[in-house]
């Protein structure tokens, strides 16, 4: 804990309005840390608020209709929270930056790959044409793509899954970043394309020594990449810690639930687990704990009562839960 | 040394593999285009009629202008009028600078004894850059008008699409045909201003369309990626959704070229479109209106060519949408 994080999130709240004017808190206390270097993973069910917390950081959510009322997003000592659009969009790109989850979708299909890569990387700083094509076939290379000075004149649509997810990271790279925050980049792609992807993150980061902020609901990978990890559940982080900690020694019953339904080799033949119940209803969430109806441990204050800081298991592995106490 | 050289020679060949990787890629688009095209009859015929007009509208614009025009659209020659078409001219008691190419009044003469085929033939100018001019301002509008409504038409900019869509409402409220009446009669008739006007009033259809492809391309994970790599608005409107959502506009585009050509053949046709002596389709039709028992070829020829023309960008732009539109076609 010598030097303050690179980025950090304090009690992050973002709400949608929904039906009825009832308010759909999405984000919900939001708590999180990303050193310089270091891969920091976020885990979680669909719909628990990983990719709207991801979203808020870049301020890409639209804020009408969406409220910000509390929080902090504090990046070197500046919360982007008070920042202007003007100087917001010299952050996007320059010094955080995000690989999405859908590598069709997130390039234009109508733009040569090259000419979308020449693009993100003119935006911050404005090289001749001649540097422009050799760093635009630097990056290439850098991901992996062979033979780049063809592909670039390539259309999204001539690519495949992988190498699609490799020229979003390329442009993800163009600008150096400090952080890049990536919002489930492997979903979309097979499993051996998905270990390619993250050996090129590693890679990546090695190399330049940049934070990842990984955004997963997959805890094979987490347990892959991440150095710490954040288990969130129904819009707030339920339990943090190293990724040995969350892995061999969770606490949190919602985070033994998630470790317990992957499938693993010595139950062959057997059911998998499942978490019994469905995620709340992010304008509906139950009093106390927002997991108590769903937790085998639940105790008659967890109904009342949800802890409103995280106790310490020590080594900087955090719970929101009674039974940590 | 040698090295070197193997260098340079793999440096060039690579160059050249380029260069003709690239030219395969764009003829094969172009073979497809043309192969899909065929393949729609309909639109087919329409794209031939659309060349063919082209050419004669241009060959019209170099033939019937300049001081001694091969066809002179304007030549009043009062012994010869009311010729039916393929009649001779009578070489006899015409000057011979008056007499029409080869004698023969192809489309036949009107009540002034003017030659109707050089009158076609400038006339076919006019529609051409009237079709095209007014169909440019109106996608210009529109384009801008629509992209900007759909992109902030949501959030704190709300108030932008809602201003533009209100808009757009107002001016579809007016017949536009008797708005268009309206402004010409108010404005100094020039060929220009019938353009300009048919232009700023049918440019609505493509804002609706442009601002309802903008918000379904607003919500793509593209243009979340290009924010989140720091672009700017204009950048992100312009450069990045304008190209796909070019498809239906151009479509749209095409028809609306029609349509421009005929209005300005109905405002002509009224006494408001361009003013004579120029000649237009829609006031050859309009002046031969008079003889329709006598000589009905001074309406039925230019009636019939607004016909074919109209029908020709009618059937292209249709064609053009289906083969834009990927569901609607297989590819094989």
């Amino acid at each position: 804990m010598s030097s303050p994080p690179l980025l950090s999130v304090e009690n992050l709240k973002v709400f949608f309005p929904s039906r009825k004017g009832r308010l759909a808190r999405a984000v919900d206390g939001v708590t999180f840390d990303v050193r310089s270097g270091e891969t920091v993973c976020i885990v979680g069910e669909s719909g628990c608020g990983k990719t709207v917390t991801a979203l808020s950081i870049l301020g890409l959510v639209h804020a009408p209709p969406a409220m910000i009322p509390e929080g902090k997003i504090i990046f070197r000592g500046q919360d982007l929270l008070g920042l202007d659009e003007e100087d917001m969009r010299s952050v996007r790109g320059r010094h955080i930056t995000m690989v999405f989850q859908e590598p069709l979708s997130s390039l234009n299909p109508v733009f040569t790959i090259g000419y979308q890569i020449k693009e993100a990387i003119k935006i911050h700083n404005n090289p001749d044409k001649e540097e422009l094509d050799k760093r635009c076939v630097d990056l290439l290379r850098a991901v992996g793509i062979p033979s780049p000075e063809q592909k670039m004149s390539d259309y999204p649509h001539q690519l495949s899954g992988g190498q699609r997810q490799r020229v979003m990271i390329a442009m993800a790279l163009s600008c150096d970043p400090a952080i890049i925050i990536a919002d489930e980049p492997t979903t979309a792609l097979d499993v051996t394309i998905q270990a390619q992807i993250l050996n090129l993150f590693s890679t990546i980061q090695k190399q330049r020594g940049m934070s990842i902020l990984y955004i997963s609901h997959d805890l094979g990978v987490v347990a892959n990449v991440a150095d710490r990890v954040y288990v969130m559940y129904a819009g707030t982080v339920m339990e943090q810690g190293s990724v040995t900690d969350i892995f061999n020694a969770p606490v949190h019953p919602y985070t033994k639930g998630l470790l317990a339904s992957l499938p693993h080799r010595s139950q062959r033949g057997k059911r998998l687990y499942s978490i019994p119940g469905m995620v709340p209803d992010p304008s509906d969430k139950p009093k106390g704990c927002p997991f108590h109806p769903r937790c085998p441990d639940s105790m008659e204050r967890c109904a009342v009562y949800f802890p409103d800081k995280m106790y310490s298991c020590g080594n900087g592995h955090l719970v929101r839960c009674h039974l940590a106490l | 040394m040698c090295s070197f050289q193997a260098k340079t020679t793999l440096v060039k060949t690579d160059m050249f593999a380029d260069i003709i990787y690239k030219k395969s890629k764009t003829k094969k688009r172009l073979v497809r285009f043309v192969r899909l095209l065929r393949e729609n009859r309909l639109a087919f015929s329409g794209f031939i009629v659309f060349f063919i007009f082209l050419f004669i509208a241009l060959s019209g614009l170099v033939l019937t202008s300049g001081r001694s025009p091969v066809f002179d659209p304007a030549h009043i020659r009062l012994q010869e009028k009311l010729r039916p078409p393929f009649s001779r001219a009578n070489v006899n008691i015409l000057q011979p600078d008056e007499i029409p190419p080869m004698g023969i009044y192809i489309f036949g003469t009107d009540n002034l004894g003017r030659d109707i085929f050089a009158r076609m033939l400038q006339g076919a100018w006019v529609s051409l850059t009237v079709g095209f001019v007014a169909v440019g301002i109106s996608v210009i509008v529109g384009i801008f008008m629509g992209g900007i409504a759909g992109y902030f038409g949501q959030g704190r900019m709300l108030w932008v699409d809602t201003l533009i869509m209100r808009l757009v409402d107002i001016m579809l409220c007016f017949p536009s045909f008797f708005l268009i009446l309206t402004v010409v009669a108010l404005l100094p008739a020039s060929m220009y201003n019938v353009m300009i006007v048919i232009g700023l009033t049918s440019w609505m259809g493509t804002t609706r369309f442009v601002r309802a492809e903008f918000l379904s391309l607003r919500e793509q994970d593209f243009v979340k990626a290009a924010r989140a790599l720091g672009l700017g608005n204009l950048r992100i409107i312009f450069r990045h959704m304008m190209p796909n959502a070019l498809g239906p506009v151009l479509v749209s585009a095409t028809i609306g070229i029609a349509s421009a050509i005929l209005t300005e053949a109905g405002l002509s046709f009224l006494g408001f479109g361009v003013p004579p002596p120029h000649a237009t389709w829609g006031n050859i039709l309009s002046d031969g209106k008079n003889f329709i028992f006598d000589a009905p070829w001074l309406t039925y020829i230019p009636g019939f060519f607004i016909l074919i023309v109209v029908l020709a960008f009618n059937l292209f732009g249709e064609g053009l949408r289906d083969m834009l539109n990927p569901k609607l076609r297989e590819d094989r």
